[in-house]
């Protein structure tokens, strides 16, 4: 394929072999509530390799965002610890559900404010926000407020602003779930574009099988109450991926087999 | 057409203004006149516009006076109360102990308190910014605490992912997010700084509008009465305008004050009390 001429050298080595990223040992999670303690998490044991690109896919309320905001430090385990290399939370960018922009921001100021609140220099950034805003086509829209946006465009400055300080891990909460089916479609190629043409490891939450299928190398089926991992899938296709490997028979193989550990699992109803 | 429609009552709007004060004066002048009140209850416009107009270096002197009390009891409540708003939302102990002592405070009729204001403060200007300060402060601290603590969970998350100190979170998340709710309470403690600096006078001063009204009132000069009121109320709605001036300049990105429609998932995501989701 021409595949090698482009990917990087680390990325070429099997997964397998590349140093641990994010190393997450048995996680747990207890919530004290009125009703008594509810388990979030169970112990969730899991390695993400450096610049692999992992989903955690399972049904709402599974703690998928749990142990994503654990692996952030917004959240503290009950039990376990996270262990993350390099340069650690510093080096991490978060991408949230809602984009939350600031509304008394302008677009390229809002994409600047992690380099405000890590005391860096923000003129050094500038340039480098405007490239960012580029590659995501939001050239023209710097000094718009966040209003001004459609839901896409808004959710594409907030991924600008998780990636302005180049960080070595990128983790996303169910990023594209608020958008409509085609602008989802086109920011999946569009994440995919920016993943390889960086480092990146990425984390990346989603309760949608087609997305983790297309986006990942690995997928990490969580089952809920309390969540636990039932199954971890490989998926092999070949990157640059387009969106027609959805109609491949391997895509629906792949699919079936995780909507069926889901359903195993009671992620679905039952007609 | 819809949009020259807007336009055009654009355009009307602020003559409309206008035109509703001129007809009040014209009211006042005619009825004064048709019903033939008594000088010394209800002077007619003209005799108290030619009050103001042959002593105006006298009444730009008082109001002078006035202004400069009522703009510095304004600027000390904004000062101290956004400090003491933010000292509240920062510390649980504040919040039980000072708040309640402010709350408490703010239920005693606050012009009672003025005879010890003179007399702790003396009869100078002190004691008038001291009176403003006091009834004006609480306007601020009230909706200021109100928009600090307002701010949406996920924008604390926002901060918290990006590791910054408490005083970013605060001076770069939490007072823009709290910036309309200030300022709405800058508008109340504007109009009762000016309250304030007018019961300082009542009680004890030789100067300011307050005092022109009280003296005049000793000698049945309802004339002059009256040019102190309406210097006054002149005084208040400029102020009140500088305030809206200040809101337009401070938030234009406040859903109160766009150009344009936002779009609807803008609108739904604007509230700032949303519980968090999962």
């Amino acid at each position: 394929m021409a595949l090698a001429a482009t990917t990087r050298i680390d990325n070429a080595a099997p997964a397998a072999k590349r140093p641990p990223a994010i190393e997450i040992e048995a996680v747990g999670k207890v919530y004290q509530s009125s009703g008594g303690a509810v388990s979030a998490l169970g112990s969730v044991t899991l390695d993400v390799r450096k610049g692999e690109f992992v989903s955690l896919l399972g049904p709402s309320g599974c703690g998928k965002t749990t142990l994503l905001r654990i692996v952030a430090d917004l959240e503290h385990p009950t039990s376990g610890r996270v262990h993350l290399h390099g340069r650690a939370l510093d080096g991490l960018g978060f991408v949230f559900q809602r984009d939350v922009l600031l509304n008394w921001r302008t677009i390229i100021d809002n994409v600047l404010l992690p380099i405000e609140f890590k005391n860096k220099k923000v003129r050094a950034y500038r340039e480098r926000a405007r490239e960012l805003l580029g590659t995501f086509g939001l050239q023209g829209f710097e000094n718009k407020r966040p209003w001004e946006l459609s839901g896409g465009m808004r959710q594409r400055a907030a991924i600008c602003r998780a990636l302005i300080d180049d960080p070595e891990l990128l983790l996303m909460d169910e990023p594209f779930g608020a958008l409509d089916a085609m602008t989802r479609d086109q920011l999946n190629v569009e994440l995919q574009s920016l993943w390889r043409n960086s480092s990146k490891t990425a984390l990346f939450v989603t309760h949608s099988i087609s997305e983790a299928v297309f986006l990942s190398d690995r997928v990490v089926v969580i089952s809920d109450k309390p969540g636990r991992i039932v199954e971890v899938l490989d998926i092999d296709f070949p990157r640059p991926r387009s969106l027609d490997i959805r109609d491949e028979a391997e895509f629906g193989r792949l699919s079936r087999h995780l909507r069926g550990v889901l359903e195993r699992y009671g992620a679905f109803r039952r007609a | 057409m819809s949009w020259t429609g807007k336009m055009r009552t654009g355009k009307i709007r602020i003559p409309a203004e206008i035109w509703t004060l001129a007809a009040l004066l014209v009211l006042w002048q005619s009825a004064v006149s048709i019903f033939k009140v008594p000088e010394i209850l209800v002077p007619p416009l003209n005799v108290v516009v030619r009050e103001i107009v042959t002593h105006a270096d006298f009444y730009l002197e008082q109001s002078l006076h006035t202004l400069s009390n009522t703009l510095a009891a304004f600027a000390l409540s904004v000062l101290f109360g956004v400090g003491l708003a933010i000292a509240i939302v920062h510390s649980r102990f504040l919040e039980r102990t000072l708040y309640t002592v402010l709350v408490t405070l703010n239920n005693v009729p606050k012009i009672a308190l003025a005879p010890l204001f003179v007399i702790w403060l003396g009869t100078g200007n002190a004691s008038k910014i001291a009176m403003g300060v006091m009834i004006s402060i609480f306007a601020i601290v009230i909706d200021a605490v109100l928009g600090l603590r307002s701010l949406p969970p996920d924008v604390i998350d926002l901060g918290r992912a990006m590791r910054g100190s408490g005083l970013k979170m605060l001076l770069k998340l939490r007072l823009p997010n709290a910036l309309p709710s200030i300022i709405a309470g800058m508008k109340v403690a504007m109009s009762l700084s000016l309250v304030g600096a007018i019961v300082g006078e009542f009680v004890a001063a030789q100067n300011g509008l307050g005092f022109v009204i009280l003296s005049a009132q000793g000698m049945f000069r309802t004339d002059r009465v009256f040019a102190a009121i309406l210097i006054l109320a002149l005084i208040g709605t400029a102020l009140f305008y500088l305030m809206e001036l200040l809101e337009r300049i401070l938030i234009p990105w406040h859903e109160s004050r766009r150009s344009i429609a936002p779009p609807a998932l803008v609108v739904a995501a604007a509230p700032p009390l949303q519980s968090g989701s999962a």
